[in-house]
């Protein structure tokens, strides 16, 4: 079972399974582990960028396609359903409008993208997706009467999927895990009832739910699809492309068929964002600095190994929307105009970010994923004793 | 040989017209027609740099013909790419070894399988469920005496066990025309018969074409139903293997011009 779940592909490291099983149980029970709006935002986003990640896994991890185009396609979902909504009302219908002219529009510019991945080199084609990325997002800033330029627009979601829906009347029960931890040192008698919270169960838990289930069958998916005989291709490109031709691969044609279901899967996740976030515009979809992000998600993650995706995305979002908290605590510690206040005040949180990653990047090459998958192949081979057969068999199961 | 099959005979498998290919100046391969028949072994001689490697390149569409044509079973097959090519049957093991370093030398056959299936675009199922692409992946392994080597990854393979890989790989394509390329360059003497063996074995049991780039005159003698004589890209000579290697075109052009080298042939 879930040998045909995972395809066969395990995490491979204990501490790797355990930090799946974490985040695989915060996200499934999330709005009722973690009280407040923001927290239930956090978890959101963490799903739509799971599936946003992994997908761009998909092409920089497994098959060494660089683009900066994601995010155009993420762009393209959420506006597509955005649009729709806007001009058609919040129906369902608009929503499958949205949601199949998105679709189409995504499948067209990434054959064309895909077709054109073989006929020029890696960096320029690069260069090429960054360039229609941003044409994309002028267009976008431009069209204001049908986009709403800078400012967006608002998404009308369907009754059941939006806050004003309540499919019960009474509030379930919610036990705030963090509440509880910290409760358990300030006052250890009261600390399981005072973390007790009410849910009210709306549209936006339906939604949230949705967005949920689609993360975990997208990562399936792609976990099937790189186990597959169709993802040995994949790394046979990656590894050879030369030689993948000369076995009769025809390569353009897998290199294309990634770089659409990737885009297919983005607009999907863009798709799910607008839904869950309501509200679309160039900065929260489209932006460079948000395709960097992506970027380093996969990377601290751990490139090429899916699971990286899950962690790096769940890593990276904490400590986006954390850091500040955590500096605004410190700075509350250090002298008022000093030198260290100025460092560690919550504005400069990127810098912290940045250097975070830098480090992580230089002590963990392999993402997080990897490095974590290299300790425990190091500590069964020590246990094997010496023998060379431990390492390294077919990719096989090892877990 | 040839004529033992008449309808082969008359049908070449593998043809090349006036195969031409142009480096900016340099003519590399000049007008090179030669046709190919089912059942027969081929030896292509020449010094270095003569173009033999390149040649196979135009055949198996690694480079575009600068003019002339490449024809397989009577189609013209010059436009084609490389992939395309191998699709139909052109199977080729690289002179200098070329093949995936970080997969495991079982991986890099089960590749070979695959695609001779063609369930490349299988994305549905688990690749380790197809155990019979795995199994006949490990008998092609067997073949070429690499069995013991199946777990390990490529990179790891000395020289010579690499070079056994780059023929499984061809094998487990099961092509109509097999293109070795200096097959036992760089093994240990106790390897090279490996090699030769599944060439004569090949030769005898399967109707096929085989062509061979080989510097070592004794194996071309031994195995080759015909000689080809590259020289400075040109066609030079072609015939039976006795008459060829006593031609004086050949005793001048071949085999002159490779005396600086340690000869082999003498
Ligand atoms: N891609 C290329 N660009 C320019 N010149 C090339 C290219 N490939 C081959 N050549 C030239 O074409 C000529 C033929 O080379 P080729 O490799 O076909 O010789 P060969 O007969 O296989 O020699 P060897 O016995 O050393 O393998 C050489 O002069 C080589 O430098
Ligand atoms: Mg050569």
């Amino acid at each position: 079972m879930m040998q045909r779940l995972l395809s066969g592909d395990y995490p491979r490291s204990r501490a790797l399974t355990a930090l799946l099983l974490i985040i695989g149980v915060s996200l499934a029970l999330g709005p009722f582990l973690f009280p407040g709006v923001r927290a239930f935002s956090m978890l959101g986003m963490i799903c739509v960028f799971i599936i946003v990640v992994a997908s761009y896994d998909l092409m920089l991890g497994y098959t060494h396609i660089v683009s900066f185009a994601h995010t155009m396609f993420f762009g393209i979902g959420a506006y597509g359903v955005a649009m729709a909504s806007d001009a058609f009302g919040s129906g369902y219908g608009a929503l499958f409008i949205g949601i199949g002219g998105a679709m189409l529009l995504t499948i067209l510019l990434s054959l064309l993208l895909g077709l054109l991945s073989l006929r020029v080199k890696a960096i320029f084609f690069a260069l090429v997706t960054l360039a229609v990325a941003f044409a994309f997002l002028s267009l976008v800033t431009q069209l204001y009467n049908l986009t709403g330029g800078e400012d967006g627009l608002a998404m009308r979601v369907p009754r059941e999927l939006g806050p004003a829906f309540r499919p019960f009347d009474e509030p379930w029960v919610g036990f705030d895990v963090v509440g509880f931890i910290t409760g358990l040192f300030s006052a250890p008698a009261g600390a399981f009832q005072n973390a007790l919270f009410d849910v009210r169960i709306s549209g936006k838990h339906l939604m949230y739910y949705v967005a949920f289930v689609s993360a975990v069958l997208v990562f399936l998916f792609l976990l099937r699809m790189v186990n597959s005989p169709f993802g040995r291709v994949l790394q046979a490109i990656r590894e050879n492309e030369f030689r993948a031709q000369a076995l009769g691969y025809r390569t353009v044609f897998y290199r294309t068929a990634v770089v659409i279901v990737s885009a297919l899967l983005a607009t999907l996740a863009g798709v799910l964002f607008a839904l869950i976030n309501r509200y679309v515009n160039p900065e929260n979809t489209l932006n460079f600095e948000l395709m960097v992000f992506i970027l380093l998600m996969c990377v601290i993650g751990g490139m090429g190994t899916l699971y990286g995706a899950v962690v790096g995305t769940a890593v990276f979002l904490l400590a986006q929307n954390y850091l500040q908290d955590l500096l605004k605590l410190l700075a509350g510690f250090t002298e008022p105009g000093s030198l260290l206040e100025h460092l560690v005040g919550p504005d400069r949180w990127l810098l912290w970010f940045g250097l975070l990653f830098v480090l992580s990047v230089y002590f963990f090459p392999t993402g997080i994923v990897g490095q974590l998958r290299l300790w425990a192949a190091r500590r069964r081979q020590r246990r094997a004793g010496d023998s060379p057969l431990a390492e390294q068999g077919d990719q096989h199961h090892a877990s | 040989m040839a004529s033992l099959h008449p309808e082969t005979a008359s049908r070449p498998v593998l043809e090349t017209r006036d195969l031409t290919i142009n480096f900016g100046g340099h003519v590399a391969v000049n007008r090179v027609s030669c046709a190919f028949h089912a059942g027969t072994l081929t030896s292509i001689v020449g010094p270095n740099g003569a173009g033999k490697t390149t040649w196979f390149n135009l055949i198996s569409g690694q480079l575009a013909a600068s003019a002339g044509s490449v024809r397989l079973f009577d189609e013209d097959i010059t436009r084609l790419g490389a992939a395309a090519r191998a699709d139909k049957g052109l199977g080729r093991a690289f002179q200098l070894t070329n093949l995936f370093p970080n997969l495991t030398a079982l991986e890099n056959v089960r590749l070979a399988v695959a695609s001779r299936h063609r369930i490349g675009h299988v994305f549905w199922q688990m690749a380790s469920r197809r155990r019979d692409l795995t199994d006949r992946a490990a008998a092609y392994l067997e073949q070429v005496n690499l069995g013991r080597r199946a777990g390990d990854l490529v990179a790891n393979l000395p020289h010579g066990d690499q070079r056994k890989l780059e023929v499984a790989l061809m094998l487990a394509l099961e092509p109509e025309v097999f293109m070795f390329d200096e097959p036992t360059a760089g093994m240990s003497v106790d390897e090279v018969p490996v090699i030769l063996d599944l060439i004569a074995d090949i030769k005898n049991k399967q109707n096929k074409v085989i062509l061979l780039v080989e510097h070592k005159m004794d194996v071309v003698r031994s195995l080759s139903d015909r000689i080809v004589v590259l020289h400075n890209g040109e066609l030079v000579a072609d015939g039976e293997p006795a008459e060829v290697i006593a031609s004086p075109i050949v005793q001048e052009a071949y085999l002159g011009a490779s005396a600086d080298e340690p000869a082999e042939e003498a």
